[in-house]
């Protein structure tokens, strides 16, 4: 009898649970959930630490206005580490591009030991960053730099007259950006292969066929397919450099004296080491209007691709 | 004339591979010559450096598995590992075949709504999510990066397995419910077995960008027993200011293995996944 009373119920149940309008939102509450709590919620109280006192001695959260801006704005460790971050961002992705490309370039043809040439290429993209930072580390060592040796026995450089990569400000700058663009590059690599791999075959037949030479066959018909992944992959590779600190704070913590500084190693100095939330949040803020420049770009891009 | 011209093109080919082989690789093949040589032969200025002067040696990983918490480190990274890959399993399966299948624009929007969350960077989130880490009690534990990794695990494992859910053709749920089962009994029975491939994937790519992982680690972590291995490796190996060099390397080097191995096997997969999602 028992039964026979909770089958109506039951199948009401079941019933529910076959409607899209309903399993749909049921299926993707938890995700959002998840994201709305630890994304959402703690970025608007990032907005609101940036208006705020709150520092190790002063939990108090009371506002202040724009005086953390202000302040962080007029520094002068602030406006280098704004420029640096500029620096910084394009020219690892540029350097990341041209690799990219022409390691794809590359790759797009076969010969033997390409599955091996390919490994080796995705390495620098595949290894954790610390552990790849620190080997670059030991690579650039005031002492036993192996790239210095190098350097030494081609008579470049005079012996015992080194330059030390990481403690001089230009060349600890040239070494975080082409630490970078090696971890980028392959990433670059693999995305502009597999953009080109996945223009159909017929279009390129069907170029041949109407008579188009290589140069109009590049950038009348494979490029302008390829372009909105691309963009995709490289405003990518910009968010994600301009928001970065791993490989500045492990190869040069930021220095020599700020020359390699970058927002987001700012932002974790102040914040998180000196305690002073209120002035990192404000800092750290500074990344929002270049991502939002970049999502309007990437939402563009997202929207048109057809590979 | 043609030969000539055939000639210096594959010279020009060959040492362009060449020069950019050495440039990507070449910090690796640094890291396995430094683990194995003695320290008279890593510290020597005149001697080639490239390879062994003196015999190899062992002692470095002896060392690291001997008198550090190297093994720990390793241990904590798996354990981080597995339980974000569950939580990402059982976000992201259902919310990416419900963006798939269950909502036409509406979405195809909101898919693109939750893959753009995964662009906020830490630098921008550590300082509120320090604060609830440290209201939750987690501050200094490995658990603090087990609640914070799923912020960017489950957007982009979300949008992958859109994409391959949207490459299941839909006449196999038709036919599951002709069959007699429900929306979810389809998922469940049928979409979710043929899936394997798809979730395998998420399960590797997720469990290596949480071994990945740098910035919320070292802001929330600073017991020597909590840490993960990318930054016990990065931070904890260094005594004061000095850097053990011989067995820095032993442990980046091991360390690395499985990503090399795993990024190789999976990497079509991957490929397919980010164009497959790209594809409408």
């Amino acid at each position: 009898m028992d039964y026979a009373i909770a089958q109506p119920g039951q199948r009401r149940f079941r019933f529910a649970l076959d409607q899209a309008h309903i399993l749909g939102p049921l299926f993707i509450a938890p995700a959002i959930l998840y994201i709305a709590l630890l994304v959402a919620i703690p970025f608007f109280l990032a907005l609101y630490y940036s208006v705020s006192a709150y520092n190790m001695g002063n939990l108090s959260l009371s506002f202040v206005g724009l005086k953390n801006f202000i302040a962080v704005t007029k520094s002068e460790i602030f406006q280098r580490t704004l420029l640096n971050t500029i620096v910084f961002t394009i020219a690892s992705n540029a350097l990341a591009l041209v690799l990219g490309k022409i390691a794809a370039l590359l790759l797009m043809r076969e010969f033997p030991g390409r599955k091996i040439a390919r490994f080796l290429l995705i390495l620098p993209w595949a290894v954790p960053v610390a552990l790849a930072a620190i080997t670059w580390r030991w690579m650039l060592d005031s002492m036993y730099s192996v790239i210095n040796w190098i350097l030494v026995h081609l008579h470049i450089i005079p012996a015992y007259m080194w330059p030390n990569w990481l403690g001089q400000e230009e060349l600890a700058m040239i070494s975080v950006i082409v630490v970078q663009a090696w971890r980028l590059f392959p990433f670059a690599a693999i995305v502009f292969l597999a953009g080109l791999t996945s223009v159909p075959k017929t279009i390129i037949d069907a170029s041949y066929i109407d008579g188009a030479g290589y140069w109009r066959r590049t950038f009348q018909i494979v490029l302008p397919m390829i372009l909105p992944i691309m963009m995709v992959a490289m405003l990518f590779g910009l968010v994600f450099t301009f928001t970065d600190m791993s490989v500045v704070y492990l190869l040069t913590k930021g220095g020599p004296t700020n020359s390699t500084q970058v927002l987001g190693s700012l932002a974790f100095q102040v914040g998180i080491l000196s305690g002073d939330v209120g002035q990192g949040a404000a800092i750290s803020l500074y990344l929002f209007p270049f991502m939002l420049l970049a999502t309007f770009f990437l939402l563009r891009y997202l929207r048109r691709r057809d590979i | 004339m043609s030969r000539i011209r055939k000639v210096a093109e594959e010279g020009g080919f060959v040492a362009a591979l060449g020069a950019l082989l050495v440039f990507a690789a070449f910090p690796f093949y640094w890291m396995i010559i430094t683990t194995f040589k003695r320290d008279g032969d890593l510290y020597n200025l005149e001697s080639n450096p490239f390879w062994f002067n003196q015999a190899p040696t062992l002692e470095h990983i002896k060392l690291l598995f001997a008198q550090t918490q190297f093994v720990r480190w390793i241990e904590n990274s798996l354990l981080i590992g597995v339980v974000v890959v569950l939580i990402t399993l059982v976000t992201a399966v259902p919310a990416g075949y419900s963006l798939a299948r269950m909502g036409g624009n509406k979405a195809e929007n909101l898919g693109i709504g939750i893959f753009l969350t995964y662009l906020v960077p830490p630098t921008l989130l550590f300082l509120p999510l320090a604060r609830v880490v440290s209201l939750l009690g987690l501050q200094d534990s490995l658990w603090s990066l087990v609640l914070v990794y799923p912020t960017f695990t489950i957007p982009f494992c979300t949008w992958l397995l859109m994409g391959f859910f949207k490459s299941v053709p839909r006449a196999i749920e038709e036919a599951a419910i002709v069959d007699g089962c429900t929306l979810l009994g389809a998922f469940t029975k049928v979409i979710l077995p043929i899936s394997v491939p798809g979730i395998l994937t998420v399960v590797i790519f997720t469990f290596t960008l949480t071994m990945q992982e740098f910035i919320y680690a070292l802001t929330f972590i600073s017991s020597e027993n909590q840490v993960p291995v990318t930054l016990g490796v990065a931070t904890d190996l260094v005594r004061g200011d000095i850097f053990y060099w011989g067995s820095l390397m032993a442990a980046a080097l091991i360390a690395s293995v499985p990503f090399a191995i795993l990024y190789n096997m999976f990497l079509d997969r991957f490929i397919m996944g980010i164009t497959g999602g790209a594809m409408k």
